[in-house]
């Protein structure tokens, strides 16, 4: 199935390009995250990461935060 | 030519937040526009008319929302208006920088078929960033007119006017472009939308099956609900079984990727970016407003600051209004000869006119307050100040935001409790609504004002009032923290929110929108606010006590004896009993039974108790707090203030809570609870301090 160098969002550093490989979680997550674009094979960037703000993405030329737990089930390569 | 003889057309507003809807509902309209719950919601929904060549448009702003799922009641309510009051048309504001995710409402418009028109709003921010549009080409590709505007400096207002009236007159033809959804997940429609139009015609003639099918394999909760027929269900579930082995996810999964795939097709050849921009204005701002260590401190200034101005800023205008009904006042008295006794007289003065003023006292406060909400939310830092406070917050159970309502409910919690708009998630916003009173008001520093002298040593009063404020405190975390648990478990923080550039807001359509949302509010309000105040009028009044028996009592003895054969005063004895576990009295009975209206009434009910002057100078409080030395110990001084701090909250909270929860029984809800919750935490107090000072 997936390969080994899929890891969570949450692990990725401020800086790097990465491809949504799958949304775990419940629904409502996944269909929240979905309406926002963050569908398999998209590309994001990690703007933020750590320290007392948001995690913050970029994805098609908008930034988004993530709340609390949501970097953690965002599978990405 | 008369407005009878004009056409009529309607339209809706769509679009994602941040995209310049507002601007644009504010070109088309201007300022005449009239804001209403929808149906059954708490969501608003703005309309307003506009004419354009012979035609009388009417434009409803519909909530911004990112999509029409069943996510949030802002988006439910976006697509029942599509579905129900069918539009002519439906016009997509989208940011023209940021197309591709903007573009996913338009698809979802595309299905439920209403005619579209696309406005490419803020095309000038885009066109900076070098992003160049084949109009023509994308328009033919999406099969509707395309726009450029730049709505916060009215600019395509007219084409736009001329692309709605345009497409609101011309025959629908069916799509060249449809969106594709694959053939697996074609044919598992169709199998569905045959079912639906044999066993539920209903929803088929109002949806269309075509859509209903599509929603159905999506798992939308909404339509699912609607759906009764078995035979149809079971081929659901087979169907989405199936495809889900085969995707190895959720069809809904794979058709919002069909939709992004049908956008990204379109937009692959009409849009360019020619400029590669690497740091923005805004992220310099977010470097700085966002900082690990500045972040928080700048936060709390600006929220001092917004504090400040809420009640520092509204003392002018509210001390004018007050000059001004009291001008009435005296001008209405002076219609009768002095000294009359005539129930009319009373009622109007005593009354209705301070009835009014107590409504119209908070809108100088709420309007200030919108005010500067409005422009940090306009301005991109609301979405981060969501953030700074957050974990604190997530601690309770409350959303970050939850942080400003409750600061603002220091000073007084109706405008607080109208701040808590901001909170978009249903569980948060009512926790945070009902606990709001906890927070102690600048009203309830009247009460602490007169008691805390009047039994506590210089060294002491410091910190008593800080160990009111701090229980409140303690308290609104504690109940929070229970109901989330209980009566709103669940989820009440964001799952992914855009954080849009930081923008210099357009000053215009803050003031336009502001001064209607925070008068229509009041009005809702102002009618319970004033039935009360003529309730409590009447109570306090009434029955009166026949002249020849007030023969020869001083005015203050006849307030007294009045208030004591009032309604008030008979309710005040009657709950003795009752508040005597708590160390209370008749007299503090009658007192806290008249601060219902309005928690400064408390001091001026006491003083004509124990028949003090009605002047507020210091003579009169010094005597009334004599009196009150006299008659209780320091700890019911306490127990007083501990009551007042935690039960009850004002007519004007209640109104208010009802105004913005649309429900009367989340108001009693929280008036009962927070009544009971006093009478609990000050009995326990009284008995315990009771115990431990005999022992």
């Amino acid at each position: 199935m997936e390969a080994k160098n899929t890891r969570c969002l949450s692990q990725v550093t401020e800086g790097q390009i990465v491809s949504v490989v799958a949304v775990t979680g419940g629904r409502g997550l996944r269909s929240r995250l979905t309406t926002m674009g963050l569908l398999p094979n998209t590309q994001i960037q990690v703007v933020r990461n750590g320290g007392t703000g948001p995690f913050v993405i970029s994805i098609k030329n908008s930034r988004m935060a993530l709340g609390r737990g949501v970097a953690d089930k965002i599978m990405v390569m | 030519m008369t407005d009878d003889k004009l056409k009529k057309i309607t339209v809706a507003l769509a679009g994602n937040p941040n995209s310049g809807k507002t601007s644009v509902f504010n070109m088309l309209t201007g300022a005449r526009r009239h804001v209403a719950n929808y149906p059954g919601t708490t969501v608003e929904v703005e309309e307003g008319p506009c004419r354009h060549n012979g035609f009388r448009i009417t434009v409803v702003d519909l909530p911004g929302t990112y999509g029409l799922t069943t996510f949030s009641a802002e988006e439910l309510v976006a697509r029942n208006f599509l579905i129900d009051r069918k539009p002519d048309v439906v016009v997509d504001v989208i940011d023209s920088s940021n197309v591709e995710r903007n573009l996913y409402l338009a698809t979802q418009l595309i299905e439920i078929g209403t005619p579209l028109v696309l406005a490419f709003n803020m095309s000038d921010v885009a066109s900076q960033r070098g992003v160049v549009f084949d109009i023509d080409q994308l328009s033919r590709l999406l099969e509707a007119p395309i726009v450029p505007t730049v709505a916060s400096k009215d600019k395509g207002g007219v084409a736009l006017l001329d692309a709605i009236v345009a497409v609101a007159n011309t025959a629908q033809k069916p799509r060249t472009h449809r969106i594709s959804y694959g053939d697996e997940i074609e044919n598992a429609m169709g199998q569905i939308e045959t079912l639906v139009r044999s066993e539920h015609p209903g929803l088929a003639a109002k949806y269309g099956s075509h859509w209903v099918a599509l929603k159905l394999l999506e798992q939308d909760s909404d339509l699912l609900s609607k759906v009764q027929s078995r035979p149809l269900l079971d081929i659901l579930d087979r169907e989405i079984g199936r495809l889900k082995i085969l995707f190895r996810d959720d069809p809904e999964i794979i058709i919002a990727d069909k939709r992004y795939g049908f956008i990204s097709g379109a937009c692959q050849e009409t849009v360019k970016t020619t400029i590669e921009l690497r740091h923005t204005t805004s992220d310099l701002a977010d470097a700085v407003l966002t900082h690990r260590v500045l972040g928080l401190p700048i936060f709390l200034l600006l929220m001092y600051l917004v504090f400040y101005l809420t009640f520092s800023l509204a003392a002018w205008p509210m001390a004018w209004l007050e000059h001004l009904f009291g001008f009435l006042s005296a001008s209405l008295a002076a219609l009768w000869p002095p000294n009359t006794d005539n129930w009319l007289r009373s009622l109007l003065i005593d009354g209705i006119i301070p009835g009014v003023g107590g409504i119209l006292v908070f809108l100088p406060n709420i309007l200030i307050l919108f005010l500067a909400i409005a422009l940090l939310e306009d301005s991109g830092y609301m979405a981060r100040a969501a953030f700074i406070m957050d974990r604190l917050m997530h601690k309770i159970g409350l959303h970050g935001k939850s942080f400003i309502p409750m600061l603002i409910g220091f000073g007084c919690s109706v405008p607080a409790i109208m701040a808590t708009r901001i909170l978009e998630n249903r569980r948060s916003r009512f926790t945070t609504i009902i606990v709001l009173p906890l927070m102690s008001c600048g009203a309830r520093l009247t009460i602490y004002g007169l008691l805390i002298p009047a039994f506590f040593p210089q060294n002491w009063r410091g910190p008593v009032l800080w160990l009111i404020y701090l229980t409140g405190i303690i308290l609104a975390v504690i109940a929070a923290k229970v109901l989330r648990l209980t009566v709103f478990r669940g989820e009440a923080t964001d799952f992914v929110m855009e954080l849009p550039p930081y923008r210099v807001p357009t000053l215009k359509s803050i003031f336009i929108h502001t001064w209607l949302r925070g008068w229509m509010y009041l009005k809702k309000a102002g009618t319970i606010i004033l039935a009360f105040s003529i309730i409590l009028w009447a109570a306090m009044n009434y029955p009166k006590i026949p002249k020849q028996s007030l023969v020869g009592l001083a005015a203050d003895e006849i307030r007294h004896a009045q208030l004591a054969n009032s309604v008030i005063g008979r309710l005040g004895h009657a709950i003795e009993p009752v508040i005597m576990p708590l160390g209370f009295d008749w007299k503090i009975g009658t007192a806290l039974i008249g601060s219902a209206a309005a928690k400064e009434l408390f001091v001026s009910q006491l003083g004509i108790i124990y028949a003090v002057s009605s002047h507020e100078d210091s003579a009169a409080v010094s005597t009334l707090r004599r009196h009150l030395q006299d008659d209780y110990s320091p700890l019911v001084g306490l127990c007083i203030m501990l009551f007042c701090l935690i039960s009850s909250p004002c007519v004007a909270t209640v109104a208010i809570t009802r105004s913005e929860t649309n429900s009367t029984l989340w108001a009693i809800f929280q008036f009962f609870s927070l009544t009971a919750l006093g009478y609990v935490v000050t009995f326990v107090v009284y008995q315990i301090g009771t115990l431990l000072l005999n022992v």
